[in-house]
Order: C-alpha cells, then structure tokens, then sequence
C-alpha cells in the first residue's frame, strides 16, 4: 500500500495540482488567475539595475547575441508609448523580463513561457527619459541579457 | 468593471499569434493631481491567457507597461475554432477575463 502512494505522490510530482486541474479543463483561467496571483513584489520595487536582476535571481547575467530586439525604436517620440519586442534564441527560454534603467522602477514586465510557446514577444511600455532597455532571459536555468539603447524625445511619466 | 479587450487570435501554418489590447489606465502612482497629490498608482499585476484551458502564457506587470497595454506572442499549435482565454487581475483586485475563438 505504502509503496503505491508513494510512486503515485512521485508520478504526480512534476505537476502541480493546479497544473493538472488547468490541463484538465476543470478549473476557468480567472480561477487560475486567482491561485496563481504571485507577483514579486521584490523585484518590482528595486531601483538599481543590480538589485532588479539579483531580484529576479539572475545576479550576473551573460551578455548574449541570441537575444534580439524587435519592433522597437532607436528614438521614441511618446516615452508614454514605447513598443518593445523581445526574442529570445536561447534554447530552453523560461522567461523574459524588460528592465528600463532610468524608469523609477527598472521592472516593467517579467514573462513566463511554458513549453510550446514562441520565445518572442511584444509589448508597449512607458520611458521616463532616454535608458538603455535591458531584456534580461532565463533559460535552462541561466540568466543573460541584451540592451539596447532607446532615445526618448517626450518623457511617459511627467505629470 | 473595466471594458472588454479586444482579442485577435489567427492560425499562422503552425503556430497561433495571439494579439491583445486591454483597457486598463495603469496608473504609475509618480503623477500628480492639480492640488498636487499623488495619484495612487492603479496597474494590472498578472496576466494570463490559456488555449483551451490550457497556459499558453503568464505575466508579471509593473506600472511601466503603457496605458491600454497591448500584447502579441504566438504559440504552436491551436486551431480555428479552439478557445483563447485571458484574463487579468490589477493591484486593487479588479479582475476581466475575455474569450475568442481561433480565426
């Protein structure tokens, strides 16, 4: 008897129940939304390149080539508006942040890919001021990151 | 309650682009009123879209994303017909969920 639960608690180990009920159809995705509501508020909250990235617990990232930017000005005219796509060419990417170094706070979205989806994506984000973007990836367990220098010509958080 | 989003989901050979456009103010909480008080920050936090039930994408957002904030990525598989659903939650708890079909 022991030894059966114990494989079934193993088999079922690799997935969540939350993952396993998702699959399943049984639960909706405001549900979901619901028990999966993390936001980590630590990395959010960080001003400093350095601390953002320790943050998101990639402390000192490798600068990669496979990291490319798309869709995204050399010079924005509306800080407000920015659009910023990032693909990652590394496999086994698990996540793309954004990181904008002179926003108040660095942090403007962390992206979680499972399996199955393109590691690429594409957003808008609001710029105080001309900054280097930093797209900062997570694949296979290991951090690197590309910038790129974005020039902005009407600030998206004057008030 | 906030205003639908507008969700376009197109089968492209073997993958799905999802693009979206949610209304949301997403506040940064550094702007200031005309009596010059802070204007608290109002952002959507998590984002999450599933096909056919299943997490084909899940976010983290701070107050930088843009006002109305558009997002566009695609995944393998999905055909038309199949369910796109996504759904957000701000930091005052406010939630939408939208659905639409594979085009």
């Amino acid at each position: 008897m022991d030894e059966m639960r114990r494989r079934l608690i193993q088999s079922g180990g690799g997935m969540t129940l939350l993952g396993l009920l998702l699959a399943a159809g049984w639960i909706k995705p405001e549900e979901a939304l619901a028990q999966a509501q993390t936001w980590n508020k630590a990395a959010f909250d960080t001003h400093s390149l350095t601390d953002t990235m320790k943050a998101l617990g990639g402390g000192d990232p490798a600068q990669s080539k496979d990291i490319v930017f798309f869709q995204t000005p050399e010079i924005a005219e509306n800080g407000a508006v920015v659009p910023i796509g990032v693909t990652s060419n590394i496999p086994k990417t698990e996540s793309i942040a954004i990181l904008i170094e002179k926003n108040p706070n660095l942090l403007a979205a962390v992206f979680d890919i499972p399996t199955g989806t393109e590691t690429s994506i594409s957003t808008r984000v609001k710029m105080a001021q001309s900054s280097n973007v930093y797209a900062l990836v997570k694949a296979d367990g290991k951090y690197y990151v590309a910038a790129k220098d974005i020039k902005v010509t009407l600030g998206g958080c004057g008030g | 309650m906030a205003d639908p989003m507008k969700i376009r989901a197109t089968t492209l050979g073997d993958s799905t682009e999802v693009k979206v456009l949610m209304s949301h103010e997403m506040e940064t909480g550094q702007r200031k009123d005309a009596q010059g008080q802070t204007i608290p920050a109002w952002f959507i936090q998590n984002v999450i879209v599933t096909w056919n039930g299943r997490t084909v994408l899940s976010a983290q957002w701070g107050t930088a994303v843009s006002k109305n904030p558009f997002l566009s990525f695609k995944f393998k598989g999905g055909a038309k017909g199949d369910r796109i659903a996504i759904s957000w939650m701000d930091n005052r708890g406010d939630k939408r969920t939208d659905e639409t079909v594979i085009a």
